[in-house]
């Protein structure tokens, strides 16, 4: 923290030892083929993929496996190709361990592209002559969700982006969580790609400029970046600050404009979208290749692995495999999927890596650094860390007397769930449980009030079919009644001219 | 004749009349915070709680008889806003809203009678005559009162699965 900083009271985040290297400068690998693939219909913000495939079904890399469903929803395709053996449930990569829908394949091991829909043969095509709409669309139809972890559909975003009128667009190269490097390998091999996705997602969105942020511990990566992008005067390359949590969508915003978004606000409310480096590069390969998200590069990193580094992994490839392929040093005390920081503790090793996946971290006893939780101090250290100026011992002293209401006073919403307060605290207070907790509660209140207010709904109009029914019934009555009546003074007007006629006759 | 119907009817009418001033006149304030506690509430009169539909359970509620806490379908989201209503201060602690469950049709012993349908307060079992029912788990407030009018026992409450939408982070164990 800079002298300047102290004075100036812009303290916020912290200052972890990065641990990136020596994992980020090791060339890229790329991983052996496993047998089998575990694909989940639901790796992105939204509702689950619709499976389009049968089991036994012969399917090539890159097919569509499961469509979108619904507005907020991205396509899953086949990493490989082989044959396609259950339509079931996969445990996710999720600290709960629970099941999600997922489809797994059998690889023929031959990894046989099928032929790219929408990409002429021509060598001169021109994405550029496409129009913006268009180009949205290819990228929702190759399954490209955010790259940076929270998996929103890229597609959804660059189209909420040109409806609220965008001008800049800010690519997050910041990659602030210790253990990562997945985007920085990212930029050092394939920056000409990044640049390429940079300027397609440019021309989508409408936006001027395009604002790329890296922290200044990627050296490397400022260097490669800057010259990809030295044709390109509406590409600007920004070092930010090292400083955690940077690579927030709201942090960098600020680094890098000098404002700030609103409590309750977006970035596109003031005009900026924000796009992971991974995903332009993601962007590139879909519009240019007309090939869909299937593989990622996941940071190898941790004490426990024998060698770390950045790999290329399939999506729906198990972790156990890729342990299987590269091999444990010793015993990892916790196995985590992303960053240290903001990551997934997982349930198994039989869990697949997913689109959001930027890193596999096997923590040693020592780094994992467990410890029982000891009572508050109110030392405010949490405060002072906190990203955005909430009051985490407040809260969480809230949240353990069930007082749900008072945190949300106090900015529960706000919280980004980054974990700086937890990381400072000296009493090892699990405090982004605390939040995690009351998130999760609260939504779960929220659907129970919902799911009342529909339980009134129904049980009124179970009462109106009631009434409609017995009216109906009585108004078939009637009319039966009245049928009969009027069948009834037929045969006695009837029987009464018959009477008359033959009166008549014994007159005569 | 004419005379009888005559009085008869003049009677009704004085009367009718009488009732519908007295109605106006002596008419009871009911509780309004009676109301107001029944509006929020589900409205299935389903009688878990033990009272005798919806209306009782508030004014139970309201005169002390019964927690915030004793409608089961409700959960946490509706004894809080109870809670609130009353300015009671709410143990939540006690109630269990991991657990709430919901109707199953046991499809293999299921014959179609349809009488599960005809009681279920919010139409949610689907089915017709000689046909295998099911419940739509949507609309099911586990109200068991299908249970009972079941004649094969194929109706059974099983609690709601948690899927990966609904996981909530457990509370950190105290200190």
């Amino acid at each position: 923290m800079g002298i300047l900083d102290r004075i100036f009271g812009n303290h916020w985040g912290i200052h972890p030892d990065d641990r990136k290297r020596p994992a980020a400068d090791l060339p890229l690998r790329r991983l052996p083929l496993p047998s089998h693939l575990y694909v989940p219909l639901q790796q992105h913000i939204g509702a689950p993929a619709r499976p389009i495939v049968l089991v036994g079904q012969k399917v090539l890399k890159g097919e569509l496996i499961a469509e979108a469903q619904g507005a907020t929803s991205a396509a899953i395709h086949a990493p490989s190709s082989g044959t396609i053996t259950a339509v079931g449930e996969i445990t996710a990569p999720h600290a709960s361990g629970l099941p999600v829908p997922g489809i797994t394949i059998e690889c023929d091991g031959e990894d046989r592209w099928i032929e790219a829909a929408d990409i002429p043969d021509d060598p001169a095509f021109d994405p550029f002559s496409l129009e913006p709409a268009e180009i949205s669309r290819r990228i929702g139809a190759a399954g490209v969700v955010g790259m940076g972890g929270a998996t929103f559909p890229s597609a959804l975003k660059l189209n909420i982006g040109k409806k609220t009128g965008i001008t800049t667009l800010i690519i997050n190269g910041g990659e602030c969580e210790p253990y990562l490097s997945c985007d920085d390998r990212v930029m050092r091999d394939f920056a000409a790609e990044a640049v390429d996705g940079i300027r397609l997602m440019l021309h989508a969105t409408g936006a001027k400029e395009a604002l790329v942020g890296i922290e200044d511990n990627k050296p490397e990566a400022i260097a490669t970046m800057q010259q990809a992008a030295a044709g390109f005067p509406e590409i600007r390359i920004c070092p930010v600050p090292a400083r955690y949590p940077m690579g927030s969508e709201k942090h960098l915003f600020s680094a890098l404009t000098g404002k700030e978004v609103p409590a309750d606000g977006r970035t596109t409310d003031l005009g900026v979208l924000v796009h992971n480096v991974g995903t332009a590069a993601a962007v590139h390969t879909a519009i240019r290749h007309g090939r869909p998200l299937v593989e990622r590069i996941v940071t190898l990193n941790g004490g426990a692995w024998r060698a770390p580094g950045n790999v290329v992994a399939p999506i729906g490839m198990l972790v156990s495999d890729i342990i299987a392929a590269t091999e444990f040093k010793e015993q990892p005390a916790r196995l985590i999927m992303g960053g240290p920081m903001m990551g997934t503790l997982l349930p198994s090793e039989f869990v697949p890596v997913v689109k959001g996946s930027s890193g596999l971290l096997a923590l040693t006893a020592e780094e994992a650094a467990d410890g029982e939780a000891q009572p508050c101090i109110r030392c405010s250290s949490c405060v002072r860390a906190c990203p955005v100026g909430l009051l985490p011992l407040e809260m969480s002293a809230r949240i353990r007397n069930e007082d749900y209401a008072g945190a949300v006073d106090l900015g529960l919403k706000d919280c980004i769930a980054c974990g700086c307060c937890a990381y400072v605290c000296p009493s090892r207070i699990p405090l982004v449980q605390y939040f995690g907790h009351a998130k999760g509660e609260l939504a779960a209140r929220d659907r129970a009030k919902l799911r009342n207010d529909a339980t009134k709904r129904l049980v009124a109009a179970r009462a109106e079919r009631l009434e409609r029914e017995a009216k109906e019934k009585a108004e078939a009555a009637a009319r039966r009644k009245a049928e009969r009546a009027k069948q009834k003074a037929a045969e006695a007007a009837a029987a009464a001219a018959s009477a008359d006629t033959s009166g008549a006759e014994t007159t005569a | 004749m004419i005379a009888a119907v005559l009085s008869l009817t003049l009677l009704g009418i004085a009367l009718g009349l009488g009732l519908g001033v007295a109605a106006k006149k002596f008419a009871v304030e009911g509780n309004p915070l009676v109301d107001e506690l029944t509006a929020l509430m589900p409205g299935t009169n389903c009688g878990q709680c033990g009272f005798p539909g919806c209306s009782g359970a508030a004014t139970a509620v309201v005169e002390g008889r019964a927690a915030p806490t004793c409608c089961p379908p409700g959960g946490k989201a509706l004894a809080s806003e109870l809670a609130e209503k009353l300015g009671l201060s709410l143990d939540l602690s006690g109630m269990v809203d991991e657990g709430p469950k919901i109707a199953y049709v046991s499809e293999e012993i299921c014959i179609g009678c349809c009488r599960c349908i005809k009681v279920c307060p919010t139409d949610a079992i689907l089915g017709a005559a000689k046909q295998i029912h099911n419940v739509i788990r949507e609309a099911c407030t586990g109200c068991a009162a299908c249970i009972d009018r079941c004649p094969t026992e194929a109706m059974v409450m099983k609690p709601v699965p948690v899927t990966l939408q609904h996981w909530v982070w457990p509370k950190p164990a105290l200190v």
